[in-house]
């Protein structure tokens, strides 16, 4: 391997790089050729295979208060170097250093098709936020863990930089990034299930195969005081919408929400609605789409003056294998939306 | 202030995993407001009741997930 160096461009921010503490956490991007800070042990440990050829270095406070562009102009930067990889940190547990690094790595390698790397630790908030796009190296939470990092990060920036097939992430030691990979086994899902039910069962420690996501615990709304004067809004996962699915929202991983108006309609048929949501059989929701989205029995509570009034607009998508990520970017701007709209409550049904 | 909202959802399990705090069991996933085979009136008076048993869950106060059974 002695013919050519796999090039390294690193980034650090401004107090990794010796430029100031806060005071000079606004500098914008700025690019040094050869290491700088902790590049020296990173390329210490990356021995004659890699060469770190230049260090690009931004205050934190600048690159957190000006994401896009300071990301722009590190890719600018970084691309002027044309490096085979770009390693970013360690951020430990610095919050807008972690940001930058994650945001950095995720410019780099989306504008530029560079592997990138960053490292920091468990609970720094950029993880949850690049850990989909960028490998993240778990790190100690403060520099105490300097020591350790570095030949970790060294590891994968060779692995990287020699162009080699990064495997899983136990292996390897990156945080999971979500993604699924097929891969042939020797026994069957049944039966390396029921093993993991035995071990379990015997208190024996197993390895799942597929991890359920966590869900956050959200505080409950106040109750309505008043039903009678209150807006009350239907929103659904289960894919009511009107015939021939207008909008196009997919069977399955549904990548939108729609809002339809229903101010003149009072009870949803088959020849005008229909489900659009694949997994489930669709017969009983398109003979009758209210057995789905009850909007007769809404109509019904209006006109005898339970509910103040029905919301002249629901709001549908499918729910069917839809990521939580996309699930809850849709809860989110539905909320908002009928928020605005001074909605009361919500009924939302799924199937 | 948030806005509250009821999850009218027939597997009561995922609707707690996925954090709802008010939850109203439905009748089956493919109908679940619904019974085809109850005659019309019979299964538009069952949906009536579970809309109202859903707006009688968010007129409650609650302070934890709570299934309106």
């Amino acid at each position: 391997m002695a013919d050519k160096k796999y090039r390294v461009v690193h980034y650090l921010n401004q107090f990794y790089a010796g430029i100031g503490g806060e005071a000079k956490a606004n500098i914008p991007p700025l690019i040094k050729e050869g290491v700088v800070g902790p590049g020296v042990p990173l390329q210490q440990a990356l021995g004659e295979e890699g060469e770190i050829i230049a260090t690009v270095i931004c205050g934190d406070s600048y690159f957190a208060e000006n994401i896009e562009t300071a990301a722009e102009k590190v890719v600018e930067s970084v691309s002027s170097h044309a490096p085979d990889v770009f390693v970013a940190g360690p951020a430990f547990n610095a919050g807008r250093y972690g940001i930058a690094c994650g945001a950095a790595c995720s410019a780099v390698s989306k504008n530029l098709g560079i592997p990138v790397v960053t490292a920091m630790y468990e609970e720094n908030p950029a993880l949850e936020l690049y850990r989909k796009e960028v490998y993240i190296i778990p790190t100690a939470n403060s520099v105490r863990g300097m020591k350790d990092a570095i030949p970790n990060m060294a590891g994968f920036v060779r692995k990287l930089g020699l162009g080699q097939s990064i495997g899983l992430p136990d292996e390897e030691g990156y945080f999971p990034r979500g993604i699924r990979v097929n891969q042939f086994a020797d026994r069957t899902g049944a039966e390396r299930a029921v093993d993991m039910l035995l071990a379990k069962l015997k208190g024996e420690p197993f390895q799942t195969e597929y991890l359920m996501p966590t869900f956050e615990q959200i505080p409950p709304s106040p109750a309505i005081k008043d039903l009678t004067s209150a807006t009350i809004a239907l929103v659904t996962s289960g894919g009511i919408v009107p015939l021939g699915n207008p909008d196009r929202i997919e069977a399955a991983s549904a990548s939108k929400f729609v809002e339809y108006n229903i101010a003149k309609v009072d009870d949803l048929t088959a020849g005008a609605y229909q489900t659009c949501h694949g997994g489930y059989d669709p017969t009983y929701a398109n003979e009758d789409p209210d057995r789905v989205l009850p909007l007769d029995a809404m109509r019904t509570l209006e006109k005898d003056g339970t509910i103040g009034r029905l919301h002249h607009l629901y709001y549908v998508t499918v729910g069917n294998a839809t990521s939580v990520a996309n699930a809850q970017k849709f809860g989110k701007e539905i909320a908002e939306r009928l928020k605005e709209a001074g909605v009361g409550g919500v009924v939302l049904t799924s199937t | 202030m948030g806005l509250p909202v009821v999850h009218v959802a027939t597997i009561v399990p995922i609707s707690l995993t996925v954090g709802a705090n008010r939850i109203v069991p439905a009748v089956a996933i493919p109908y679940p407001l619904g019974n085809p085979e109850l005659p019309d009136n019979e299964e538009r008076e069952l949906r009536l009741n579970l809309v109202k048993k859903a707006l009688r869950a968010l007129q409650s106060e609650v302070e934890k997930q709570t299934v309106f059974d």
